[in-house]
């Protein structure tokens, strides 16, 4: 909504020299925003001044244009020095009763005649776009000034011909010459432009405006549409109301309307300041009234109604041609206003076409009509068509402005139009009553946190066009028409907390309950989160909308689970119309970013959730009036998708960078291998590896990784394909973890065994197996074979070729004894280590390399 | 006595070997001189020890002042080796010292710049906040019931945040599931699941239908709170939010204005006073100021008591208990806290941008 101060100031009795943004201040103060405050007339500067135009002579030009030579009064203050050139060549110039000169001006518009007064702009003034102006030689003459128009003067679009002043100054008084004109005009303004909060829909009006800034400024309010309504009536145009969501329209009629006047200068300023166009007098009319009441009104022509006005639903199969012009299928849903002839408006929303004022309209009908606000919004959001009434009507409009504002505009129709009011009106339907509600004088001190009377309750309360009745600790309370957002106890708690000032409100920490912290899960997620930056990795966060070809381009198979995917009905892009159910496309996205970018040594990681689509059931929508049974609650979860956090990493470029230390070492799958380890470390948890071929790994260098017998994830290098297919590097390593699985299966922090003070005894072994023998297994039967007193086991080298046969491998482990209780004796760690070999000998077919 | 002058036991004799063992000692300048010196000199084969085998040779009456002399001798010879050992070995530390020194301004290796992301961090930080305040922290699903991200909100079946424009739900519309468009169903899920009193910050990621540019992702993330207890006010929530304030931004003034929302009433949008200019650039024309836009104020969220229908449907008997709630984005707050300027390097993944913070964000 914007606003201008002149208008406001026109009801509520602002003290003098509030400016523009103290009054926005209030505004704030009363729950409104002020997202601008704008001057008119702000953007001029140097003499611009009241003239009259005293002679004028025609002159055609070879150019086919005719120009005006103009003598023009602009005061003695104002004055040339010298005489301007005659009218016509030879007359003599006659100086002005106060013995000045008057000034020589060139005008290109012809819309003025000799004893106009006009808005002139001397040399040394700038005009909105920085234009200066100076005395000029053009057309033959030495023009000495401008006769402006309403755009040249930043005060409207209108450039129609030059702006010509009534024959008097708003207040009544003569025009002064050479008088300031802005100040004379009374257009000096400032614009407060204000979005509107649903809830204030009544402060989409200068008259709600005003009544907010009056309160919050302590000063006197006079209601512009204090007309009450009277009893259902019917002596004007018939109206029938045939649909509850319209419980009042008011008809009034005006008669011998000249639709051709002029808009009066003032008017149209007013609707241009107010960001709406002037058109032409009976809409700008109607539009003044709306913004000024905030009750949208319509005007049909009288003489092209066919029969009574009807205020029913829509019919099936109906259409309306609306005044946008667009031929509109009606839903049997919408408000129609409509004739014998059919529909001829969409009801609070837009008038139709075929009832649209014309030039020939002698006879006006307005309507001001009262809508429920639900069936306009669900209208216009249908119709996908806002307009200013619809806009308005949303957010409930005053019922009991109906009636005042439908005078307003017939009283404006025969000030300006020439109409006369007809005596004969139609009141259809009545003002809805407003609900009453009770409550104890207490509440708002209570629920605010601050001391608030019950004196001041009632007084602001009343104050604000509530009707009190106290009732001992109780409040009676009845809201104003106008505000139909006074309905529930708590909504009186704001209107008083507002109306006290929410900067009065004390500030007092809660006191503080016992809590249980962060529970062991979300320490546990933020203890891997962070032992995952120290190891190097990098976290980022990506959209997780998925393609279906996202999945084609990964390998992943028909009956894979990362084919039970979620579709959006509406996504952002209709290319990603999926929510992911692996994180990797996100991260290999980022990859590609980054690389493109030169970051070419990546070790990026994400944790977020993955959406999993089981059985498509639906959820209810449960009632709001009662807590929901605890089975409608278990109802509602068992129908979302299953949403498990994961855990992914994708790496490329270096892991370390080579340098003067030596040579670097390449991200691989390795790397992928340390990112799972860690995060299973930080829970204590060893994962096992398995080899895996799992889509989008490579099939031979992919892990499996599980907890006894619980897969938790996989990581390896990607396979080639999906390299090539995603544009990364080759040989991009990438690891994927269910988060949630992973921390389900913390065994507890456990206990905390004696730290033995006996030594170590450290062998070496090398065994010999099969090429094909995993490392791990042969690591698990040393540990198996060796028993108790071995504390720790560690592969140190691996080596092939001669004399180790081909086909086969020698892995050196380090073996470390050590007992809890005594130093170990040779003969104990001789067993042990035969134990080991054992096993190994057993289990992977290992030799002992004695060679 | 000229026999017992060529005898190698005589005194002279002694003292010559003597003299020639000090000398070559004292000649001896690094450990291997000093090894071979020791060995000539003082080893089993130096002529001091082969004179020392001839006492054994002498009359009885004889051999105890030999033994002696020897044994003087022999000691003179040992600590003069000490002495010198202590002073090459002391002179090749101090020169190998020298000789081993490096350039400690060269670039080394460390392990790979890891980082948390801005964002996590900056939940991680807000959430203590509330956590030392005996605040838990609450998580749900992202994927929610239309009925807990709306309804139960008292946001009406009419709202326009219910429209496909504004929200993205899941196909079909009929099924009334949504990427949850804030973290509030969360706290309705609390209300549902415990009884008051409740002091839970919901931090997570919600989702709108929203234009992706430099101020508007449509995935970001969110810290709402939600307190019920006996006797909760406005002034509690203000209390509270100044607190949050203080620790996310120092010294800093807020204030509520009024606003509008359908979970809340009273309900207030929560300002900071602009930290840049400190509301001076309002109606200052020589002073314009880009974060506040000159008005003064930024907006950081919106907050109020939690309407009573609210807590109804949530199955909160509201003749006892009261409640607040407030929201804020994170990534508004990261913004103002450390000048991030364009939301969209926060989703894209640049490892520079992750790795911006310092400090308490590692």
């Amino acid at each position: 909504m914007r606003a201008p101060k002149s208008w406001i100031a026109e009801f509520a009795a602002l003290p003098s020299g509030l400016d523009g943004r103290a009054l926005g201040e209030a505004l704030i103060s009363a729950g409104l925003e002020v997202e601008a405050v704008e001057t008119i007339g702000g953007e001029l500067s140097g003499p611009v001044v009241v003239g009259r135009v005293l002679g004028c002579v025609d002159e055609p030009q070879k150019n086919g244009k005719t120009i005006r030579w103009c003598h023009v009064d602009v005061g003695p203050a104002h004055a040339p020095e010298v005489a301007p050139e005659p009218l016509r060549a030879g007359e003599p110039v006659a100086l002005l009763p106060g013995g000045y000169w008057p000034r020589g001006i060139v005008c290109g518009a012809l819309n003025f005649a000799a004893g106009d007064f006009v808005v002139v702009a001397l040399p040394g003034s700038v005009l909105p776009g920085g234009f200066e102006l100076g005395s000029r030689r053009t057309y033959g003459h030495l023009s000495d000034g401008m006769i402006c128009a309403v755009d040249e003067l930043g005060l409207g679009s209108d450039h129609t011909g030059i702006l010509v002043l009534p024959d008097a100054a708003p207040s009544g008084a003569p025009w002064v010459l050479g008088a300031d004109a802005l100040d004379a005009m009374g257009v000096r303004d400032e614009v407060l432009d204000m979005p509107v909060t649903p809830d204030m829909g009544y402060c989409l009006s200068i008259r709600g405006l005003a009544r907010e800034a009056a309160q919050a400024l302590d000063v006197p309010f006079t209601d512009p549409i204090d007309r009450p309504t009277p009893p259902e009536r019917h002596d004007g145009h018939g109206v029938r109301l045939e649909t509850d969501r319209c419980p009042l329209f008011v008809a009034l009629t005006v008669t011998g309307v000249d639709p051709s006047r002029p808009t009066p200068a003032w008017l149209a300023m007013r609707l241009e300041a107010s960001g709406m166009r002037s058109i032409n007098l009976p809409v700008d009319i109607s539009n003044y009234v709306m913004l000024e009441s905030g009750q949208p009104n319509h005007c049909y022509d009288a003489d092209l109604l066919v029969g009574d006005i009807v205020v029913r639903q829509a019919l099936p199969g109906e259409r309306l041609v609306t005044l946008d012009d667009v031929d509109r299928a009606l839903d049997p849903e919408d408000v129609v206003i409509a004739d014998d002839a059919g529909p001829i408006g969409l009801g609070g929303v837009m008038g139709g076409e075929r009832t649209e004022l014309r030039d020939t309209t002698r006879t006006i009908v307005i309507e001001c009509a009262h809508f429920d606000p639900i069936a306009i919004a669900r209208t216009s959001r249908r119709h996908r068509l806002g307009s200013e009434a619809s806009r308005r009507f949303e957010r409930t409009v005053d019922p009991g402005a109906a009636y005042g504002a439908a005078h307003r505009v017939a009283q404006l129709l025969v000030e300006l139009a020439g109409g006369t009011l007809s005596p004969a009106e139609t009141v259809a339907g009545s003002v809805p009553a407003m609900p009453e509600q009770t409550i104890a004088a207490s509440l708002p001190a209570d629920i605010l946190g601050m001391p608030v009377d019950a004196e001041r309750v009632v007084a602001i309360l009343e104050r604000s066009g509530v009707s009190v009745t106290r009732d001992g600790d109780r409040l009676r309370l009845v809201p104003p028409t106008w505000r139909p957002d006074l309905v529930d106890p708590y909504d009186y708690v704001e209107e008083v907390g507002t109306k006290v000032g929410l900067d009065k409100l004390p500030s007092v920490v809660p006191p503080a309950p016992v809590g249980r912290g962060l529970t062991p899960e979300q320490r546990l997620r933020r203890s891997i989160t962070r032992a995952l930056v120290t190891a190097g990795f990098v976290e980022v966060l990506s959209f997780p909308f998925l393609a279906e070809t996202d999945l084609d381009a990964l390998g992943v198979g028909d009956d894979d689970g990362r084919r039970r995917l979620v579709r959006l009905a509406n996504p952002l892009a209709d290319t990603a119309p999926f929510l992911r159910t692996t994180l990797l496309p996100g991260l290999f996205a980022a990859v590609q970013r980054n690389t493109s970018r030169g970051n070419d040594d990546l070790a990026l990681f994400e944790a977020g959730r993955v959406f999993l689509a089981g059985e498509p059931r639906a959820t209810e929508l449960l009632p709001v009036t009662r807590r929901p049974s605890d089975a409608e609650v278990a109802a509602l979860d068992e129908a979302l998708p299953d949403q498990p956090r994961h855990l992914a990493a994708v790496l490329t470029g270096a892991w370390k960078r080579p340098g003067w230390q030596g040579p670097g070492e390449p991200a691989g799958w390795q790397h992928a291998l340390v990112f799972a380890d860690v995060a299973a470390s930080v829970l204590g948890l060893g994962l096992r590896r398995t080899p895996a071929e799992v889509a989008p790994w490579h099939p031979g260098r992919c892990a499996a990784l599980s907890v006894g017998d619980v897969v938790v994830g996989h990581a390896g290098e990607l396979h080639p394909t999906v390299c090539k297919r995603f544009g990364l590097p080759p040989r991009t390593a990438a690891a994927e973890l269910d988060l949630d699985l992973l921390v389900s299966l913390f065994g507890g922090p456990g206990t905390i065994a004696p730290v033995s003070p006996h030594p170590v005894a450290k062998e070496d072994l090398a065994l010999v197996v099969a090429e094909a023998v995993p490392t791990a297994e042969l690591a698990d039967a040393i540990r198996a074979g060796a028993g108790p007193l071995l504390e720790s086991v560690a592969l140190f080298d691996i080596y092939r070729g001669a004399p180790v046969p081909e086909g086969r491998k020698s892995c050196a482990f380090a073996l470390r004894f050590r007992a809890a209780d005594h130093t170990l004796k040779d003969a104990e760690i001789a067993a042990a280590r035969e134990g080991a070999i054992a096993a190994a000998r057993e289990r992977c077919a290992a030799e002992l390399r004695d060679f | 006595m000229p026999d017992q002058d060529h005898s190698p036991l005589s005194e002279a004799a002694v003292e010559r070997m003597v003299a020639e063992a000090l000398a070559a000692i004292a000649a001896a300048s690094t450990v291997a001189e000093l090894k071979a010196a020791r060995l000539a000199h003082a080893g089993d084969r130096s002529p001091l020890a082969l004179a020392n085998r001839t006492i054994g040779a002498l009359p009885p009456e004889e051999k105890k002042a030999a033994g002696q002399r020897m044994g003087a001798a022999r000691a003179r010879v040992n600590e003069a080796l000490a002495a010198r050992d202590a002073e090459v070995a002391a002179a090749e530390l101090a020169a190998s010292l020298v000789a081993e020194r490096v350039d400690v301004t060269l670039p080394v290796a460390a392990a790979p710049e890891g980082a948390i992301h801005p964002i996590t961090a900056l939940i991680d930080l807000m959430s203590d906040v509330f956590v030392a305040m005996g605040w838990e922290v609450a998580e749900g699903p992202e994927l929610e019931a239309e009925w807990l991200n709306f309804d139960a909100l008292n946001i009406h079946a009419d709202h326009p945040a219910r429209g496909t424009t504004d929200t993205l739900f899941v196909d079909p519309l009929e099924h009334h599931q949504l990427l949850r468009t804030h973290t509030s169903p969360v706290q309705v899920r609390t209300m549902l699941h415990r009884e008051p009193p409740i002091y839970v910050v919901c931090p997570g990621k919600v989702y709108r239908a929203d234009e992706f540019d430099a101020t508007h992702v449509p995935v970001f993330h969110q810290i709402e709170g939600l307190a019920v207890d006996k006797g909760i006010t406005m002034a509690h929530l203000k209390g509270t939010l100044d607190h949050l304030a203080r620790a996310m931004f120092g010294d800093i003034t807020t204030r509520l204005r009024p606003n509008y929302f359908p979970f809340t009433e009273p309900s207030a949008e929560m300002d900071l006073q602009c930290f840049v200019c400190h509301g001076e650039s309002v109606g200052n024309p020589d002073l314009d100021c880009k974060t506040c836009r000159n008005e003064g104020w930024i907006e950081w969220g919106g907050c109020g008591i939690v309407n009573p229908r609210v807590l109804a449907a949530a199955g909160i008997d509201t003749d006892v208990y009261s409640g607040f709630a407030f929201g804020m984005g994170i990534e508004r707050t990261l913004m103002f806290r450390n000048n991030a300027a364009d939301m969209r390097d926060m989703v894209e993944g640049d490892v520079r941008f992750s790795r911006s913070l310092k400090g308490e964000a590692r």
